[in-house]
């Protein structure tokens, strides 16, 4: 009886206490959806590139080639030979290798050079694979199939031409040999959106006039010419590497770190994106705190609400009194009150999340490729429910100690 | 003769802090089915008294008994449980929880008192039993209790305060928010309560007229004395 008293005392008081409650849930929604962001950012992050066991390059560190090989941000210190990929891909535990040729731009996007089994081996978000949204994969010499990202950005559709410039943010340009759209990309969340792909034979084709990174003045080799040469690649900036078994993995990778003809570095992309994540953690945790002190605002909010309720019920809390209730019932009644209401905010709070995310994961995954799995609700959100009950039920303490020595003070005879 | 239902002996009682108000009550006993009017004007210590007679505050010096029990010598838990068992309250206005039912609000002293609950029996058909004796209405145990009137909502007070038949009802100027007619049905009601179970009734009230209708009558300033330390 005295627990429906409570409820029935929270009711009559429904525009403050719902505003509470409102408070709450919003707090708990926005703390759940970033954690739901944050994983899902993580994961998305972590699922990069997957299905590739090893990246090859020139030797430098472990997360720089990840950078560049993987994310387009920053050079190769070197490259790697033309001999030593081909004494790689010969390894008879090597079942799939893909080389990427870097170092040229188009506008703001990087232009990558590599083979068709790209498009089969490089994996995403779990072992999908890149999708042609509009057009085909590149099928002559100067075909070029662009990600998603630049497509919107440029506003390209298939056919356009595009001019490739030598090195990055450079105005020297490959003018002579304009490529053509040959197909966009669907969305990935990957870097891949952001890149130019082009067959390794075009980055030599626009490299023919060219030596030690300039122009040969005056030579211009005619396209036809060019489509009749050797376009044999003498270099490669970095290549992906799939093993027959898993378990060949670490010996390929000490096999490519001592290879004595080249300092190379092989790397676990896994791993390396763990340490890249590393790195970029510490904004994760900063934005978890400044959820989680979202959520204390609400419940110092509501302790406050608490507060100002307790002078116009003097008289309840008298009437308790007077009924026999010992001043530890009072105390008892505002903790359950706001036990309800931290209990009922963070439930409301969980369902604003789960809703939000049914109507924003489709959108999410379109314009950010961030895709936020849907799951039924764990641990994490139990224990997130019951800290917020935990926690509202320890700040209602303050307030409900006012109380107990106000009704101390008070006894039952309140005149008011 | 019976133990008293309520007796105070020499008992002095300070509020602490600037106002330094003091109050000292002689001997004074109440027995069994005796009603008893104390009058007095406001500020002579009255709430000051019957906060004393149930236990919500504790003399400094001397004792105070109800039904027997030292409540100088319990605990406050027990003082609180003892006043749940033993005493029904009414209050001069505003009873009610205003959030809760008619019926909510009669059965309120029982989930402090485990005895009078037991006693009660069924207490929902207590509670009906106690509305039709005081002339409400049936209708009005599903009420809320702001949608009654004053004079109803004294009544209600009044079920509240004789459900399990408490021995002594403390009745602090209950009439005193009623017209003269709603007064005298009311007091009609309490006295015809308080007869029918041999309850015990002592009422504040500053108004001299109601003295007749009471077994006995005592000046509060003849039974306690107010001290107040020069400011």
């Amino acid at each position: 009886m005295i627990f429906r008293l409570a409820l029935a005392s929270l009711l009559a008081r429904a525009l403050t206490v719902g505003m509470t409650i409102l408070a709450i849930a919003l707090s708990v929604a926005l703390y759940l959806g970033v954690e739901k962001v944050r994983t899902g950012a993580k994961d998305s992050f972590a699922d990069t590139i997957s299905g590739t066991n090893l990246i090859v390059g020139a030797r430098s560190g472990s997360v720089q080639l990840l950078l560049y090989s993987v994310f387009r941000i920053g050079n190769a210190t070197n490259n790697v030979t033309w001999e030593s990929y081909q004494d790689i891909a010969a390894r008879s535990e090597v079942d799939w290798i893909v080389p990427i040729s870097l170092g040229d731009s188009h506008r703001q996007f990087r232009v990558m050079g590599t083979t068709a089994a790209f498009f089969d081996h490089y994996k995403y978000r779990q072992g999908r694979s890149l999708t042609v949204s509009d057009g085909l994969v590149m099928d002559d010499l100067f075909d070029a199939v662009i990600g998603a990202d630049v497509a919107t950005t440029l506003g390209y559709s298939v056919d356009d031409p595009i001019v490739v410039a030598h090195g990055l943010a450079s105005f020297t340009e490959h003018k002579d040999q304009p490529f053509r759209v040959s197909g966009i990309l669907e969305k990935t969340g990957t870097p891949v959106d952001r890149t130019v792909i082009v067959s390794m034979e075009a980055i030599e084709a626009i490299h023919v006039d060219w030596r030690g990174g300039a122009k040969i003045p005056g030579q211009t080799t005619p396209v036809d010419a060019i489509r009749k040469m050797d376009l044999q690649p003498k270099a490669v900036t970095a290549a992906l590497i799939g093993v027959k078994s898993p378990l060949q993995t670490f010996a390929v990778q000490r096999a490519i770190n001592e290879y004595p003809e080249e300092p190379l570095l092989a790397i676990l992309p896994g791993v390396a994106l763990q340490e890249l994540w590393g790195i970029v953690g510490i904004a994760e945790t900063a934005l978890r705190a400044v959820s989680a002190m979202v959520v204390v605002t609400a419940l110092i909010g509501m302790m406050a609400t608490i507060f100002s309720s307790l002078n116009e019920r003097r008289r309840e809390m008298a009437i308790f009194r007077a009924m026999g209730a010992r001043p530890r019932t009072i105390v008892g009644l505002l903790v359950l009150e706001a036990m309800v209401m931290a209990a009922i905010g963070a439930l409301l709070g969980v369902a604003l999340v789960y809703l939000a995310l049914v109507v924003a994961q489709p959108m999410l995954d379109r314009a950010y490729g961030l895709w936020i799995p849907i799951e039924a609700p764990g641990l994490q959100e139990l224990w997130v429910v019951l800290a917020v009950i935990v926690a509202g039920a320890i700040v209602s303490m303050i307030p409900a100690l006012r109380a107990y020595r106000m009704s101390l003070a008070d006894g039952m005879m309140v005149k008011t | 003769m019976t133990i008293p239902v309520l007796q105070i002996n020499g008992a002095a009682f300070d509020w602490g802090g600037r106002s330094a108000f003091g109050l000292t009550v002689s001997d004074f006993a109440l027995s069994k089915g005796e009603s008893v009017l104390l009058l007095g004007a406001s500020g002579s210590g009255k709430s000051t008294l019957l906060s004393m007679a149930c236990g919500t505050v504790l003399p400094r010096k001397g004792s105070v008994f109800v039904a027997g029990n030292d409540l100088t010598k319990l605990s406050s838990g027990a003082r609180d449980k003892l006043r749940a068992e033993q005493i029904g309250v009414i209050f001069q206005q505003f009873n009610l929880l205003p959030f809760g039912g008619v019926t909510d609000n009669i059965l309120l002293p029982l989930s402090f008192a485990p005895e009078r609950r037991k006693r009660t029996g069924d207490a929902r058909a207590e509670a009906l039993r106690l509305c039709q004796a005081l002339g409400l209405p049936e209708t009005i145990l599903t009420a809320a209790a702001t949608a009654l009137s004053v004079g109803q909502q004294q009544r209600v007070a009044l079920a509240r305060a004789m459900i399990g038949q408490p021995p002594l009802i403390i009745a602090d100027e209950p009439t005193s928010a009623l017209d003269e007619g709603s007064q005298n049905a009311f007091l009609d009601l309490l006295f015809a309560q308080t007869k029918a179970n041999e309850t015990t009734l002592l009422m504040v009230s500053h108004d001299p007229r109601l003295a007749d209708r009471f077994d006995r009558v005592i000046q509060i300033s003849d039974i306690a004395q107010v001290t107040r330390a020069a400011a």
